[in-house]
């Protein structure tokens, strides 16, 4: 599932940046056309390095569609200083991009299987591109949950798209907040809340998570606890990577690293560690 | 009676019940529906009656002087709503207001204290069906405490 990065995987491209979303108070998903050549093609999942010129590189998964070969689209939050300075940009401005990296979401190795795609706040953006892929061939798939979890209803990334996608009959969609005054009628409680609710064949199931790790702790639980092997459940790992490319090691995760051998992991080869505090 | 027997035993929270159990449980029951907005229980109030969700949704909120009610949970189609019927004072600690039109069998509280008073094994056997959702509840308030989606998280 890895697909390395073409030329020289240190020496970062410079990007234009297009139209400027902004989805919450600070997360924006922006579109990055290249200054030069062809957009770097990428598989559901990976990750390219932003380089905010002057201030830092952050890895963020590419959350557009890979069928696009005329932009990058990613969304970012704006966190520490890089992030922000990247989360920040302006229409025109033109910020450096390596990758894309690691791995992808199994969306070839789930032809024929239902899917679970369980997404926390901004994870919802590192599977959007496997949603893409799999909408873009639903015939191919089984039943097709998303089930999304947001902090509150103002803070619900991507809204329209979601409403979209629920106008299909083709997918599920369950969206809950944690927290929600009375003039909310939809789902409050957390997203592992929702997998008892979902109808789907357990043993020919492919789930895909994405989110903060406590909230993938539990996800996962669900998912077993409805009879999903562990070698069907994948995760979208996040550690603090720099290189991207395996060299550094800040990004190690026991025996792995996430930028190299992830971000998307199948949560069997993992599980030994996955609970393990000092790694 | 019979067709509470069925209903009751279809229900997932009753889900491989014995039949004689669910006859017994039945004899407490009743079909409920509530409109859009109504109150299925207030928090003070009795907790006379648990419900079995059948079709719907319900949102379990607290309320505060001065501001809006807070959603802290939804129950829906399959799950049941109001534990604080199991022990004294029976008194409920949240509010719970249909959000559509919500369909629900009632379980008398007072009867069926009695009835697992009188039989230990259907005390027993409900009490295996009501604990793993006490926990599943618990475990997924603390997730909802620890606020995973806030700027330091994902």
């Amino acid at each position: 599932m890895s697909l390395a990065a073409t030329s020289d995987p240190m020496l970062p491209r410079p990007y234009r940046v297009g139209r400027i979303q902004h989805e919450t108070k600070d997360i924006a998903t922006f579109e990055l056309l290249p200054v030069a050549g062809e957009v770097a093609g990428f598989a559901p999942g990976q990750f390219n390095m932003l380089y905010a010129l002057g201030v830092g590189e952050v890895p963020i998964s590419v959350s557009g569609d890979p069928a696009d070969g005329k932009r990058l689209i990613h969304t970012v939050r704006a966190v520490g200083a890089a992030s922000a300075a990247v989360a920040g940009v302006k229409r025109g401005a033109v910020l450096g991009v390596r990758g894309p990296f690691g791995t992808s979401w199994p969306v070839a190795a789930a032809v024929g299987s239902d899917v679970v795609i369980v997404a926390g706040g901004l994870g919802l953006a590192p599977v959007r591109p496997a949603i893409y892929r799999i909408l873009a061939d639903r015939g191919r798939y089984g039943r097709v949950a998303l089930l999304y979890g947001a902090r509150s209803p103002l803070e619900i990334l991507f809204r329209r798209e979601i409403e979209r996608w629920r106008r299909r009959l083709d997918i599920e969609i369950d969206v809950t907040v944690d927290h929600a005054s009375g003039d909310w009628y939809g789902n409050v409680g957390v997203v592992p809340m929702l997998i008892p609710r979902v109808g789907f064949d357990p043993g020919n199931t492919i789930a895909m998570v994405c989110g903060p790790e406590v909230m993938m702790r539990f996800s996962i639980d669900a998912l077993r606890t409805a009879g999903v092997p562990d070698d069907h459940i994948y995760l979208s790992m996040e550690r603090n990577m720099k290189c991207a490319i395996g060299l550094c090691g800040h990004c190690q995760f026991g025996p792995t690293f996430i930028c190299r051998d992830g971000p998307v992991m199948r949560f069997d080869r993992i599980a030994s560690y996955f609970l393990v505090r000092e790694i | 009676m019979e067709g509470l027997d069925r209903i009751l035993l279809e229900h997932p929270f009753f889900a491989g019940l014995e039949p004689q159990l669910g006859h017994i449980i039945a004899g407490c029951a009743r079909n409920v529906r509530f409109e859009a907005g109504q109150y299925v229980l207030r928090e003070g109030g009795a907790a006379d009656e648990f419900f079995l969700i059948r079709h719907g949704a319900v949102a379990l909120e607290i309320h505060s002087p001065g501001i809006a009610p807070i959603v802290f949970a939804t129950s829906r189609q399959g799950e049941i709503i109001g534990a604080s019927w199991l022990l004294p004072p029976y008194r409920w600690a949240f509010d719970a207001r249909a959000l559509e039109l919500t369909r629900a069998i009632g379980i008398n509280a007072r009867c069926l204290r009695d009835k697992c008073e009188a039989d230990h094994d259907l005390g027993y056997e409900l009490m295996k069906r009501f604990l793993p959702v006490l926990l599943q509840r618990l475990q997924a308030t603390r997730l909802q405490l620890l606020d995973v989606y806030g700027k330091q998280a994902t």
